[in-house]
């Protein structure tokens, strides 16, 4: 299917759940409400004519310092999504706001979601609700704040941590 | 609380029979595989393991955020080092993502140097993971063959690039430099060393008891858990899905080669083997058709004059003999081989907002210096539309992509590099749960880790 | 110089001939650096030559500490540990920019040079050095050894 209709068909099932579409550069892309996500999710995966089984990348951008987006919903969730059966490609994003952040979580869909959400609370700190394991992925325990943050500065240091077990 | 049996009395508790304590069994985050950091943490009930926990984030490095602080060439070197055996290709892969977004075209010459060049790349990082995977199961022979050969390709990419692994040869709009004369018979002869060391690699691992016995049904995971875990790449093509980004969406010059997509059935560690080692075949299959093809040709030569040295080039330029000054070739120092003007001109896109003008422009006209300094200084430079593209080339592990955001600005405002080697080692333990320790070494081999691209 | 210092410095001369031309070395490594590692270790440019061509993958049973690569500071404490379990004498060298000075990662993650967590003898520049700066630095180091300079 190619990616019109792909956008076509999500419209159709998913209603005014879809905040907005673009298909910039040729990546069909589809900005859906945060309650509807886990329903969306379950239906790119499983419709027959959709059938993105592979996740592809699951992923944050920090809007705070995006000229024009300032006041809007901070952190932007992008989803990738790719299907092998078809050769099509989707682009999911949800928007939730600072001191909302919380996102229903796609492992139970996808297990690659695990890590790639670990990955997400790590550098973001949005909270994927329902996660079986959320705990830091790339950085240290001890270590506070969510560095890919706009409002964290590059070169700030932390103590250096001991040794531990 | 059941009898202890033999085993346990000779043993002591917890020797495998189930019944006992497990032993928790820290393996890394330095250890001898030289593949890079990780920890794995194992329950183990005697030799099997029970239970894994895989740690990253030992050589987190902060690309992400470095890359927003530069402008969309300072990237570039930061793109090098999270592939680190197959630097080439992410360079490219990220070069391509931005000019997807700012949505011009390459020169067709430059589309046929980054296929050959990727594919150079791809030999090198198979031979890295099959003669590293190799020496751990203790075929030390084969390390020294497969790097002696990757020794070999090394003098061909610095000949090309002028640095053998962190090389920095692509630019958003085309590469750094064209390829140097006598790259033909250098490829042949590198090739043909190639070869020879993957032939002799065959004979000593292909059909080796000890190395199938190690390797045979050994990391095992079933095609429907490998595509749920978003494995790309050699470990997807092992288990029997011929899935490559190169045939999927074919990009550069991949569309007018002709090559083979291996795959295996049963998705254990001897399969991915074979997988990578024709895999090698194929990439210099690839680079051989593509460097036979590669269009250059004659160039438009409209000037009179034999070429003249810098100095007196800017000499003759001060003095306001500036007639036909652009036209006139220069002879560049060596370390700027392949930059002169027509050979930069058919590797890079012509596109004055994206891409370096040439030296010879660069000091000869005005123009050409504001160019020059638009595109340098900070608050000008490459300016994309803002947006969002996301663009994926076949890496050696699988679909390396870049998600690349813009505002308009000369800076990234966000890069994300999806790594391909992240889903294996999500997936790593469900590879050695049941099997035994020693079976670890294998397949966390044959998963070609690469830190830096795992933990950016 | 009496009779019995002239036999001692002899010793010392030949304990430090001995160590210099066979060093242990733990590879420590961790990034991009390890590449050029591997190269210098094997055949084309072999470091076995020099009597350092077996790594020994405990920290016990080595003398020299080989930094290679990146250290992140999630990865400090580890290469603390490490360097604390060594056994005297032993040496350190820090190869490649990023363990110098924490090369062009100057950022929240990356040590900045890894003579902040433990003392250095040698440091070979270069991301990643030539193997040829790998040999020349392993050679200053085998000096260093002959003299027996200790860093600690």
């Amino acid at each position: 299917m190619d990616g019109a209709a792909i956008l076509e068909r999500l419209r159709a099932r998913l209603g005014s759940a879809i905040v907005e579409t673009h298909a910039q550069c040729g990546d069909h892309t589809a900005v859906i409400e945060r309650a509807a996500l886990p329903g969306a999710l379950s239906l790119c995966r499983d419709a027959a004519e959709l059938a993105f089984d592979v996740l592809m990348d699951l992923t944050a951008v920090d809007y705070q310092k995006y000229p024009g987006r300032e006041d809007g919903p901070r952190f932007e969730v992008v989803y990738h999504l790719y299907s092998l059966r078809w050769n099509h490609r989707l682009r999911i994003k949800v928007r939730v706001d600072e001191d909302d952040a919380v996102v229903p979580t796609a492992v139970p869909l996808w297990p690659i979601a695990n890590w790639l959400e670990r990955e997400v609370w790590d550098m973001f700190g949005v909270r994927f609700e329902g996660h079986p394991d959320p705990r830091r992925l790339l950085m240290y325990e001890e270590f506070v704040g969510h560095p890919l943050r706009k409002d964290y500065p590059i070169n700030r240091r932390q103590p250096l941590i001991g040794p531990r077990i | 609380m059941a009898e202890p049996t033999r085993r346990e009395i000779m043993l002591g508790e917890g020797s495998g029979t189930g019944s006992g304590q497990n032993l928790t069994v820290g393996m890394g985050p330095a250890h001898p595989a030289m593949h890079g950091i990780i920890r794995i943490l194992a329950d183990l009930d005697g030799e099997i393991i029970r239970k894994a926990d895989v740690e990253i984030g030992y050589l987190h490095r902060a690309f992400e955020k470095d890359c927003e602080v530069g402008g969309w060439n300072n990237a570039i070197p930061y793109t090098d080092r999270l592939n680190y055996v197959s630097p080439l290709i992410n360079n490219f892969a990220y070069a391509n993502a931005v000019e997807k977004l700012l949505g011009i075209d390459v020169t067709e010459r430059c589309k046929y140097i980054r296929t050959i060049m990727s594919e150079i790349s791809r030999v090198c990082d198979h031979l890295t993971c099959i003669g590293a995977s190799a020496m751990e199961l203790g075929a030390f022979t084969v390390f020294l063959y497969m790097i002696k050969a990757r020794e070999f390709l090394w003098e061909l990419v610095e000949d090309v690039t002028g640095a053998r692994l962190t090389i920095s040869y692509g630019r958003v709009g085309g590469v750094k430099a064209d390829l140097p004369e006598g790259f033909d018979a250098k490829l042949r002869e590198a090739f043909k060393q190639t070869r020879e060391v993957l032939d002799e690699v065959h004979r000593l691992l292909t059909g080796n008891r000890i190395f199938m016995d190690r390797m045979v049904g050994v990391g095992v995971i079933s095609r429907e858990e490998t595509i749920a875990y978003a494995i790309t790449g050699p470990l997807l093509r092992a288990a029997g899905v011929g899935f490559d980004v190169r045939r999927a969406s074919p990009h550069w010059a991949y569309d007018r080669v002709e090559f083979e997509v291996t795959t295996q059935k049963d998705g254990d560690n001897y399969a991915r083997y074979l997988v990578r080692m024709a895999e090698m075949e194929q990439a210099m299959r690839i680079a051989e058709q593509a460097l036979a093809a590669i269009p250059g040709g004659p160039i438009n030569v409209d000037f009179e004059g034999r070429p003249i040295d810098p100095a007196a080039y800017v000499d003759q330029g001060k003095q306001g003999k500036t007639e036909g000054l652009l036209l006139v070739p220069i002879t560049l120092s060596p370390n700027l081989g392949g930059q002169d003007r027509k050979a930069l001109e058919r590797v890079n896109a012509h596109d004055k907002r994206v891409v370096l003008p040439p030296k010879e422009t660069a000091y000869g006209s005005i123009e050409g210096l504001m160019n020059h300094f638009m595109l340098i200084m900070e608050g000008y430079g490459i300016r994309p539309p803002p947006g969002e593209a996301y663009f994926a080339s076949e890496g050696a592990n699988g679909e390396l992509g870049f998600y690349i955001v813009s505002d308009g600005g000369d800076r990234p405002y966000r890069v994300r590099c999806r790594p391909p080697c992240l889903p294996p080692m999500a997936a790593l333990h469900r590879m050695i749960e049941g099997g035994m320790i020693a079976d670890l070494i294998p397949t966390f081999g044959s998963v070609n880790m690469i830190g830096g691209e795992l933990d950016r | 110089m009496g009779v019995g210092s002239f036999f001692t410095s002899r010793l010392d001369e030949a304990i430090g001939w001995a160590r210099k031309y066979s060093i242990f070395q733990y590879p420590f490594v961790t990034a991009c650096c390890g590449m050029e590692y591997m190269a210098t270790a094997c055949s084309h440019y072999d470091v076995d030559r020099f009597g350092a061509g077996l790594p020994r993958f405990s920290p016990r049973q080595a003398d020299v500490l080989f930094v290679v690569g990146t250290i992140s500071h999630k990865m400090a404490p580890v290469l603390k540990r490490i360097y604390d379990h060594m056994t005297e004498p032993k040496w350190v060298v820090a190869f490649g920019v990023c363990t110098c000075t924490g090369g062009f990662y100057d950022n929240y993650a990356t040590v900045q040079g890894i003579d902040t967590i433990i003392p250095v003898d040698v440091y070979i520049p270069g991301c990643p050095p030539r193997p040829e700066s790998v040999i020349d630095g392993l050679m200053k180091l085998q000096d260093r050894i002959a003299v027996g300079a200790q860093r600690y």
